[in-house]
């Protein structure tokens, strides 16, 4: 019955030794760019064209080697742990509460003409404002712990989840829908089997923004006032111009970005299965 | 004995959507009266208004004027007497073949062993045996179509509506369906409504041609009845004179009209 499909892991295999040669050079300019600030902030490599004290570059860029350094440390001492975990938790958090919540208002309000009527301004107004600003008024309501993070990371998540659900509804093919309704479909039949399948692309293409967003949410939330997390760490060591530590800090940051991203194309691998993909008859 | 299907001096009218004073008169006056197990082909020029008469007679569409009934029931809402296989793709992309056939039975609480089952044997019937876990995107035109097929047969609707179901298919396999279409309904006969333009297929398939006017204000112009023999073989129909004649004298009413509806599109 099923053997027009082509075998899954075979052909992982194929595709990731096919991806090998771009991996290469992904690597290399990986390293490049490290060689090359290296290069340039190191004080006794290259004469000093800018700055008049060979130390300055140092000073205002930190050095690949000593961030390195410092992130190796970081993760020997386990001094990191605790301030990453408390970072990781509030995204999950923020994620997760956001995307929950714009699904089930993006649903319920493209379902209902009368109330998206009502409600519209105050979407758009909510969504054009600078919300990042909201951080010091969550900080005087949920205290200087996690909730006020993930208050912040919650107000960002939602509304990209939320714009895209209600786009995804308001694009269900007319004719898919018609035909569910000949074949019996109840109201809540079609919410259930036409209505959020037919969403759902459209939130996963959003999860990529939202969840770079909830990390932006709780990293910024630390940033202006907590006492643990990897924001937190990043402006004690502003305090005392350690930028090596910054610059540590912000690595740390991106390649958790990248994971998380990772984590989201992962799942949609997983549950978008029935979409056609470009490149599918390749290896059929 | 009901009929299986009333449309009674139907008209649609639409509005335009920039500019609600500006109408569209799609279809008027049209009366069409379906008997029980009767196969009854329409047939018209492009943007005459087929497509409009079928979802008029689902229920997916209000008539400005006029009535509806379906087995002596004045329709409110959707038609749950009828299978409506639609003009342009209806499956759902994220279920498989065999999960859309299912869908019907599904949403009516029957168990998931039961539907699985049955759509198995309906995706058999109708010659897609092995195809049963692809997803549409991975089917062809005409297998869509079968599928489509099964999932509105599925349902054993007491009354079918078919918008030009083939007409995306090349002629074999178009004269192909048509061959299998008429094999089912020989076995359980349903009353069809079926749309078409292609007016040898409709003489081939049905007991009845209703030919429509161009728009807009289409209404039928003729109805001519075809007393072909039965059971019939549609691929060597074609030939015979009974056939030729019936043609010939249906194209001869409908040739104005059809030239007519492609200067409209030509101006529209
Ligand atoms: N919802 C609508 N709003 C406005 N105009 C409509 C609407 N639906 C159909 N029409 C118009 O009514 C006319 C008839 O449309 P319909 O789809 O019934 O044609 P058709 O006979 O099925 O054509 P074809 O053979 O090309 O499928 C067309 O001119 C179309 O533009
Ligand atoms: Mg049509």
């Amino acid at each position: 019955m099923n053997n027009n499909k082509p075998n899954n892991s075979a052909e992982k295999k194929r595709s990731f030794f096919a991806r090998l040669p771009l991996i290469f050079w992904q690597m290399l300019l990986l390293v490049s760019l490290f060689l090359l600030w290296h290069v340039l902030t190191s004080p006794t490599l290259l004469p000093s064209f800018y700055f008049k004290d060979p130390f300055k570059a140092a000073f205002f860029f930190g050095e690949p080697l000593k961030v390195l350094e410092r992130l190796w440390r970081w993760f020997i001492d386990g001094e990191i742990y605790p301030h990453l975990w408390v970072t990781l938790v509030e995204t999950a958090l923020a994620f997760f509460i956001g995307t929950v919540l714009g699904v089930g208002f993006g649903l319920w309000l493209a379902l209902s003409a009368f109330l998206s009527d009502i409600l519209e301004p105050y979407i758009k107004g909510f969504n054009a404002m600078p919300r990042v600003i909201l951080a010091p008024i969550f900080s005087v309501w949920f205290g200087l712990g996690i909730a006020s993070k993930v208050a912040l990371g919650v107000t960002l998540v939602f509304f990209i989840v939320f714009f895209n659900v209600y786009q995804g509804v308001k694009e269900v093919s007319p004719v898919i829908l018609a035909n569910a309704k000949m074949l019996g479909a109840s109201q809540r039949q079609l919410l259930r089997h036409v209505y959020l399948p037919s969403a759902m692309s459209w939130v996963f293409a959003s999860l990529h923004n939202a969840v770079g967003l909830a990390f932006v949410g709780a990293v910024v939330g630390e940033y202006l006032g907590s006492a643990a997390g990897v924001g937190y760490l990043i402006h004690q060591a502003e305090g005392v111009f350690d930028i090596n530590t910054v610059f540590a800090g912000i690595l740390l940051l991106t390649a958790f970005a990248l994971i998380l991203d990772w984590a989201v194309t992962w799942a949609e691998k997983k549950l978008m299965v029935w979409q056609p993909q470009s490149n599918e008859s390749k290896h059929a | 004995m009901a009929n299986a299907l009333t449309l009674d001096n139907i008209t649609c009218t639409f509005q335009s959507k920039n500019d609600p004073l500006k109408t569209y008169t799609a279809v008027k006056d049209t009366t069409l009266v379906v008997a029980e197990g009767e196969f009854v082909c329409v047939v018209g020029p492009t943007g005459c208004g087929k497509s409009t008469l079928l979802n008029v007679a689902a229920g997916l569409c209000l008539p400005s004027k006029g009535s509806v009934e379906s087995f002596g029931n004045a329709l409110n809402g959707i038609n749950s007497r009828a299978g409506y296989l639609f003009q342009n793709d209806a499956l759902m992309p994220w279920r498989t073949a065999l999960e859309n056939v299912a869908a019907g039975l599904e949403f009516r609480g029957i168990e998931k062993n039961e539907t699985h089952t049955q759509a198995r044997a309906w995706l058999t019937r109708v010659g897609l045996n092995g195809f049963f876990d692809r997803y549409p995107h991975q089917l062809s035109g005409g297998q869509k179509k079968r599928v489509s097929l099964a999932q509105t047969l599925i349902m054993d609707p007491q009354i079918i509506l078919m918008d030009e179901p083939f007409s995306a298919l090349d002629v074999q396999t178009r004269q192909l369906m048509g061959k299998e279409l008429l094999e089912l309904w020989q076995n359980n006969r349903k009353s069809v409504v079926f749309v078409t333009h292609d007016l040898e297929e409709a003489i081939a398939l049905s007991d009845r041609v209703v030919v429509l006017s161009a728009g807009p204000e289409t209404h039928p112009i003729g109805e001519y009845r075809i007393d072909l023999p039965r059971p019939r073989d549609v691929l060597e129909i074609r030939m015979t004179p009974q056939f030729l004649e019936l043609h010939s004298l249906i194209w001869r009413a409908m040739k104005n009209e059809v030239l007519k509806g492609y200067e409209q599109q030509q101006t529209q």
